[in-house]
């Protein structure tokens, strides 16, 4: 927790160290199951959907633990939400220009 | 407040902002990450599109894997993960008041960066001599368009951590919760730059 170590001991900011090595032993891992996943040439949305997650999930670990996401304020999760918002519609609006396309 | 050097002191820096709770340089920093979603965020929207309306990808033919570099690209990912953790360690270093490892993990983090961008300089220079440049079609456009752009973040991020390295340890003697901070935010820029190729790395070279 970020915020209790800012005010911890550096006995007890050592404590939580080892967290990030784990998350490094993790992500080096995810990283060779998902070359290793490539490999095995899976149908193109299985495919991408196993790619996707498990870049998600190591996304998620980097955001988590090195960004210390898990313990933040309040107002950088409102931002971040809002972020989401709008990269989820710039993802999706594209999609209606090709729904127009197959109408036409 | 912390003791700064100049009288017109800008608030915040380490002490949190009462409406945010948080110091305004981290508030500052992930402002501009989110920035930087929307950058990536449209130039990947625009990838998605091209890619699914096109006939074959890529165009020429194949699989993205085997006209990209992969075990480069795996390498590659590997040398951002760790200058990821040496990032954080340095950071950890100053919390726990040691300047001496703060200087030994950051020079690593700036170190990994080169190796980063010297083993990209090989995948370019690769594709260069194939003839293989952003005109040759849509699929190379959006490679050298999106790892440019992600290779232009990680000289950024090379300068910063370099000023925080050489010049900007000066803040150490005088506000160390302030200089601390500074890393901090660096870091968090730099582990947004990590997040962008674990993106990167499956949809332009995997799939």
């Amino acid at each position: 927790m970020a915020e209790t170590a800012d005010h911890s001991s550096p006995e007890e900011f050592k404590k939580h160290l080892g967290k990030y090595y784990v998350v490094f032993v993790a992500l080096l891992c995810l990283t060779a199951v998902t070359v290793g996943v490539s490999y095995l040439h899976l149908n193109r949305p299985l495919a991408i959907t196993v790619a996707l997650i498990i870049a998600a999930v190591k996304a998620g670990l980097v955001a988590g633990v090195f960004m210390h996401l898990i313990s933040e304020k309040k107002v950088i999760y409102a931002v971040l939400i809002l972020t989401v918002a709008f990269f989820l519609l710039v993802l999706l609006l594209p999609s209606l220009t090709v729904f127009e396309g197959v109408a036409a | 407040m912390s003791a700064h050097p100049a009288d017109a002191a800008i608030p915040h820096t380490v002490e949190p902002h009462p409406v945010t709770g948080i110091p305004n340089g981290k508030f500052g920093i992930w402002l501009f990450l989110a920035s930087e979603v929307m950058l990536f965020g449209a130039l990947f929207s625009s990838y998605v599109l091209i890619r699914t309306q096109a006939a074959h990808w890529p165009p020429e033919g194949g699989l993205s894997s085997e006209i990209l570099n992969v075990p480069l690209a795996t390498l590659n990912t590997a040398v951002l993960i760790t200058s990821s953790i040496t990032m954080v360690l340095a950071w950890a270093s100053c919390k726990l008041g040691r300047l001496d490892r703060f200087r030994l993990w950051m020079g690593s983090t700036i170190a990994l960066s080169f190796v980063f961008l010297v083993i990209k300089y090989f995948e370019y220079t690769d594709k260069f001599h194939h003839e293989h440049f952003p005109k040759t079609n849509n699929f190379y456009a959006i490679y050298f368009t999106l790892t440019g752009l992600h290779g232009l973040h990680v000289i950024g991020g090379i300068v910063v951590n370099t000023f925080l390295l050489t010049a900007g340890t000066w803040l150490w003697k005088v506000d160390r919760e302030h200089f601390t901070n500074r890393v901090e935010n660096a870091g968090l820029y730099w582990h947004f730059v990590d997040l962008v190729w674990i993106f990167l790395f499956p949809s332009l070279y995997l799939l």
